[in-house]
C-alpha cells in the first residue's frame, strides 16, 4: 500500500517538475532539510505557503478592484512578497508569473 | 558529529519579514548546528540585540541594553534586504555603528540580483551577500566569519574591560583564567583548521603569553 502511494507521490512530483510547476532542485533542497528529528518540514512550509499565497491573493484582488486608479505600487509589493515565497518554496512557473506581473506594474500596463 | 561540542553553539540572529524564508533559514541553519533566533523586522532585531533606537517611545528601556546584548551572545545577523520600515541595509549601518555590536558579521539576503545593492551592502560592512532562495551550500559558507569572530569577541571583551569599566576589572580576570583554560584548548583546534587573519593576532599581542603556543 505504501510503496503504491510513494510511486504515485513520485510520478506527481516528476510531472510538476517537467511541466516546469516546480524547480526540482530547489524542491529537492527542501526535501533535504527534512529528517527524523523534523518529519514534517516539507508539509509545514508548503502549508504556510499556501496560506500565505491565499492570503497575498486576497490583497492582489482587492487592490485589482480598486479600479481607478489602479494602485501599481502595492500591486508591486504584494508580488514581490508572492514572487519571494513562491522562490523559496520552487514553485516555478509561479514566480514567472509574478515577474511578468510586476513588469506589467513597472509599466503601468494595466490591462496586463 | 560532537567534534565542536566543548565550543559552546554558535548564535545566529535571522531577520526576514517572511515567514516562509524565517521557517527556510532557520531550518538551514539549525541543520547547520547552529542555535537560531528569527524576528521578522529589523527594530525587533536591534531589540534582540539590546541596542534600541533613539527616538523610540521607550527612553526607559536603553539603560538595560548593554546587558542584555552580553547575556544573549549572538555570533552573526543574517537579514533579509527588502523589509518594511527598516531595510536590511539599514539593519546593518545600526550595527556597525554600535561600539557594542560592530564585530558581529552581518550576511544580507536578497531575492532580487541588483549589483549596486550588493556593492552599497559589502561597503557598508557586509561580510557576505547571498541570493534567495538561500541554500545550503550558502549556509556553509557562514561558519568563517563565526569562527574568526568568536575568538576576537573574547579579546575585544577584555580589551574592553581593561580600557573602559574599570568596576569590571574584577570579573575580567575571572574571564582571563577561564578563557586561559579554553583557550588551549581551542588554540590546538585552531592550528588545523584556521586561515590566518591579522585581525586574531592583533589583540592577542596584548600579553597573552598562551599565544606562542598557537601561532
Amino acid at each position: 500500500m505504501e510503496r503504491n502511494s510513494h510511486r504515485q507521490l513520485a510520478n506527481m512530483k516528476k510531472s510538476l517538475f517537467d511541466q516546469g510547476y516546480l524547480d526540482q532542485e530547489q524542491f529537492t533542497q527542501l526535501e533535504e532539510l527534512q529528517d527524523e528529528a523534523n518529519p514534517n518540514f516539507v508539509e509545514e512550509v508548503v502549508t504556510l505557503y499556501y496560506r500565505d499565497s491565499a492570503r497575498l491573493i486576497q490583497n492582489i484582488e482587492q487592490a485589482l478592484a480598486e479600479k481607478n486608479p489602479l494602485d501599481f505600487t502595492k500591486l508591486d509589493n504584494y508580488m514581490h512578497q508572492f514572487k519571494g515565497s513562491s522562490c523559496s518554496i520552487g514553485a516555478k512557473k509561479l514566480k514567472n508569473e509574478c515577474t511578468q506581473f510586476r513588469e506589467y506594474c513597472r509599466t503601468g500596463n494595466g490591462e496586463g | 558529529m560532537g567534534v565542536a561540542a566543548a565550543e559552546s553553539q554558535f548564535h545566529v540572529l535571522a531577520v526576514d519579514d517572511s515567514l516562509i524564508d524565517r521557517k527556510l533559514i532557520e531550518r538551514l541553519l539549525k541543520t547547520s548546528s547552529y542555535q537560531v533566533t528569527t524576528v521578522d523586522s529589523g527594530s525587533k532585531a536591534l531589540e534582540f540585540l539590546g541596542l534600541q533606537e533613539n527616538d523610540s517611545n521607550t527612553p526607559h528601556e536603553t539603560s538595560v541594553c548593554p546587558k542584555i546584548h552580553q547575556e544573549v551572545g549572538v555570533n552573526l545577523v543574517i537579514t533579509d534586504y527588502c523589509m518594511p520600515g527598516m531595510t536590511g541595509y539599514d539593519l546593518l549601518k545600526k550595527i556597525k555603528e554600535s561600539s557594542s555590536l560592530k564585530n558581529i558579521p552581518v550576511i544580507i539576503m536578497s531575492s532580487e540580483n541588483v549589483p549596486s545593492r550588493i556593492s552599497r551592502c559589502l561597503e557598508g560592512g557586509a561580510e557576505e551577500f547571498f541570493l534567495k532562495p538561500v541554500r545550503l551550500s550558502d549556509v556553509s559558507k557562514l561558519r568563517p566569519h563565526l569562527m574568526r569572530t568568536k575568538c576576537c569577541n573574547q579579546e575585544n571583551e577584555e580589551n574592553k574591560c581593561w580600557n573602559q569599566e574599570k568596576q569590571v576589572n574584577i570579573e575580567s580576570s575571572e574571564i582571563e583564567s577561564q578563557t586561559a583554560a579554553q583557550s588551549n584548548n581551542k588554540n590546538k583546534r585552531k592550528a588545523i583548521d584556521e586561515g590566518i587573519s591579522p585581525d586574531i593576532t592583533r589583540p592577542r599581542y596584548n600579553g597573552h603569553s598562551l599565544v606562542s603556543n598557537h601561532l
